[in-house]
């Protein structure tokens, strides 16, 4: 037999408490909506989890696509991924593993209220983000001089794989495609970076104006959290792209 | 401890989120979820009028064998934009972004969602998304079908695929941002003592909704970019010309749009789920199995896409697990269906108009799924494969299903969001007029399907045409059924009787606060010590009178 209360018909009426009066309101950052600094910290790393699931799917339209082409013309994506610098990408790939290092440097030492230090990680990571697209030029260029973009994406430089070595079975029509692959999924990788630099821009501004310490740092760690997640798509890229069938070639 | 405790009666206060602050200023730039709801209840009815021009446009056509009023290029202009417009400017950010963004804050007891900001930047990106669209519609027209699918959108169509595509890409980060608001909100804002069994279901559809928002939404995103710039740059993963495979293409394009039609009915089955249970004033029957269908339908609908493919090409062994998997989407839809049912019985039940709207939910959305699962059927699927059939089976869920929901919740929640009533001899008469014209217009769409009347084609053998007509003045009536509400609704806003807090008398926390609300919702913190749809026994022991006396013992 179910428990049944006595109530009003008013339900509310009741349970209004005066225990909301004990809520903070102390911090000058906390939004109106939220009860506490902690729901409010709480909401934010969530809707940035949240938010990097979705960037997940948007990558993995991208990865499925790569994955069908690899298994159906393995040759041409090796002979295309050996051309490839190599060195490059690996520089770059160090580069954003530091840049992580940096990153978390900076978020820990908001958080123990090191402001020196806050700023001066922020600044490196800032400049190895900068690199990585330096370096991710100078790539470009290469392969722009190589006349190795496809399709008409530069009108009157149409792709010739004339430059490429081809391995036995690989045709020029499936080279191109992995050039287009590579240069979708570096391309959205390069615009993330571009929108992560311009967030630590302002994480950088701010943390310079004394906006986060170690009662409000949430910004800066959700920040983090997407630099992060910037870089471990790089760390699916560099192997998959640069790395994977060069054995073939040797 | 009961000295700790103030009993505050909220009184309905003059001051509300209508009239807190005034001008075009105040709404264009309003952080509060109420106001935004009310924004994209105005844009989505604006695309709903247009989608329903080209209806109309259809429908007129269809009334003779030959073609008369559009030509050939003209009418695959038509039924496609009917079909973009309604799928990602009505249908899609329907409940959700109106009825969704004002209740689920309101539900659980919170002052507004998580990130206000960003609900109002999603409204922004779907009215930027919209306007592009539109300039697609006004520069030409696009002839793809709705579907895009390659490579008659890459390299034939001579339609205006890459600004309609650009305007699907850029309003489906608005449903990407209303998802990930929804989830947090659910997940850090709910109320004290406001537990997730607790919740109500309307609450649960929409957290199920979110899911497949973020998760589906982004694949569609990718999808779009790739197809505009194989079209921009004939370059190209989906192009046979290049190497490509144009079934990836539809893989990816339904692992979104299949999911996409939950995203449309979750929502909606969440609104019937509130009309069942306080229309009946009973518990809903099984809370958790309707709470977990919600997720289980989400889940399944991840799996199911592989349908859309039985005649494209895949494989006869993915058609088969395929064919299994959408049987098995049946079972939690069911679930929901009977225990919908089940609550009504010994109910007492009201025939307000959302109520009737809720009932007719119930009817056309199990021939919907019905249907449905013929569809799923490899053998069957072969057979009415781009007919009529598919035509009249995706509007009983589209339109018997979220477009009677989203009406039903409309009225039911009036008095809340506009804090006038609506007037309900018009809302049961408008009800019925829907129904029996939604009923004319699609029922004959099964069978001239199951005769073999393709979809998108506008000229047919003058033995269907009895059919035609007999749909073509169903139409007629339905949409006569809809100008009636849209009429009486803005009528109502001024000259409506003035709605009490709590006008259905019910347990729900949004009735507990004034109508309309105050910005913050509520002038303190609910604290929740009751369940979803526990109704006060002083009516229960109306009906189970003698029973009083044993349960307070108990206590």
């Amino acid at each position: 037999m179910p428990v049944r209360r006595k109530e009003s018909r008013n339900k509310l009426a009741e349970s209004y408490t005066i225990g909301h009066e004990n809520e903070e309101h102390g911090h000058p950052a906390l939004q109106h909506h939220f009860e506490n600094m902690e729901q409010q910290r709480e909401a934010s790393t969530l809707g940035m989890w949240v938010f990097l699931v979705t960037e997940i799917m948007f990558f993995g339209g991208m990865f499925l696509a790569y994955t069908l082409y690899r298994s159906k013309y393995p040759e041409a994506f090796a002979s295309a991924s050996n051309h490839l610098d190599l060195k490059l990408g690996a520089i770059n790939t160090v580069v954003l593993i530091l840049s992580s290092f940096t990153m978390a440097m900076a978020v820990y030492s908001t958080q123990i209220g090191k402001r020196r230090n806050q700023i001066i990680s922020l600044v490196l990571t800032l400049l190895l983000g900068i690199t990585f697209l330096g370096i991710k030029a100078v790539e470009y260029h290469q392969k722009y001089v190589d006349h190795l973009i496809p399709g008409r994406l530069i009108p009157l430089r149409p792709f010739d794989a004339s430059g490429v070595h081809l391995l036995p079975g690989a045709a020029k029509q499936n080279v191109e495609m992995f050039y287009w692959i590579y240069f979708a999924m570096t391309g959205m990788h390069a615009v993330h970076m571009i929108i992560g630099i311009g967030l630590i821009s302002v994480i950088l501004f701010l943390s310079w104006r004394g906006r986060y310490g170690p009662e409000y740092h949430n910004p800066v760690e959700v920040s983090g959290l997407y630099w992060h997640f910037v870089d471990i798509v790089w760390i699916f890229l560099f192997p998959l792209l640069y790395l994977l069938g060069r054995h073939l070639e040797h | 401890m009961k000295a700790m405790e103030t009993f505050v009666t909220p009184t309905p206060s003059r001051v509300n989120y209508l009239n807190a602050t005034y001008g075009l200023k105040s709404w264009l730039l309003t952080k509060d979820h109420k106001r935004i709801a009310l924004l994209y209840l105005g844009s989505i009815s604006f695309f709903f009028l247009i989608g329903g021009l080209y209806a109309m446009a259809i429908r007129i056509e269809l009334l003779t064998p030959q073609a008369d009023l559009l030509q050939s290029t003209t009418y695959n202009k038509v039924f496609t934009q009917h079909g973009i417009i309604m799928v990602f400017f009505f249908l899609i950010p329907s409940i959700p972004a109106t009825l969704g963004n004002f209740l689920v804050p309101m539900m659980i007891g919170a002052k507004d969602l998580a990130f206000p900001r960003i609900n109002l930047l999603s409204w922004y990106i779907y009215m930027l998304g919209g306007i592009v669209t539109i300039y697609a519609l006004l520069a030409g027209g696009i002839d793809t079908g709705w579907t895009f699918y390659t490579p008659f959108s890459t390299s034939f169509s001579n339609s205006y695929v890459v600004a309609a595509g650009l305007g699907i890409f850029i309003s489906g980060f608005s449903s990407i941002l209303t998802g990930l608001n929804f989830i947090v909100t659910i997940h850090t804002m709910r109320a004290p003592g406001m537990t997730w069994f607790r919740m109500p279901l309307f609450i649960w559809s929409h957290y199920a909704t979110s899911l497949v928002m973020i998760l589906g939404t982004p694949v569609i995103a990718i999808t779009i970019l790739l197809l505009a710039f194989e079209r921009l740059a004939h370059i190209g993963i989906f192009d046979p010309a290049a190497g490509g495979d144009p079934v990836l293409f539809q893989h990816l394009f339904w692992f979104y749009s299949h999911p996409a039609v939950y995203i449309m009915v979750l929502p909606g089955m969440g609104v019937v789920s509130e009309l069942i249970a306080n229309f009946s004033r009973k518990n809903i029957f099984g809370y958790s199995f309707v709470a977990f269908s919600s997720l289980a339908i989400a889940v399944f609908g991840f799996l199911v896409w592989g349908h859309h493919l039985f005649v494209a090409s895949q494989s006869v062994y993915a058609g088969m697990i395929f064919s299994f998997l959408s049987f098995a989407v049946a079972i939690p839809s069911a679930i929901k269906v009977f225990n919908w049912t089940a609550t009504l019985y010994k109910g007492s039940i009201s025939y307000d108009t959302p109520m009737l709207y809720a009932l007719g939910f119930i009817g056309l959305f199990t021939v919907g799924g019905m249907t449905g699962l013929f569809l799923a059927a490899l053998a069957v699927d072969v057979h009415v494969s781009d007919t009529y059939f598919i035509v009249a089976h995706f509007h009983y869920i589209m339109v018997g299903g979220t477009l009677l929901a989203y009406l039903g919740g409309l009225h039911y929640w009036w008095p809340k969001i506009s804090g006038r009533m609506y007037p309900e001899g018009w809302g049961r008469f408008s009800a019925l007029v829907v129904f029996v014209g939604f009923n004319l217009t699609f029922l004959p769409q099964f069978v001239l399907g199951y005769m073999g009347m393709p979809r998108r084609y506008h000229v047919y053998p003058p033995e269907f045409q009895v059919l035609h007509v007999l749909s073509s003045a169903g139409a007629s009536i339905l949409g006569i059924g809809l100008l009636i509400p849209l009429l009486y609704l803005i009528w109502s806003m001024r000259y409506g009787k003035i709605a009490a807090s709590n006008p259905w008398n019910l347990p729900g926390l949004e009735w507990q606060t004034s109508s309309p609300p105050p910005t913050e919702n509520f002038e303190l913190t609910p604290v929740v010590t009751w369940e979803a749809y526990e109704f006060a026994p002083a009516e229960e022991i109306q009906v189970v009178g003698k029973f009083r006396d044993t349960s307070v013992e108990e206590v």
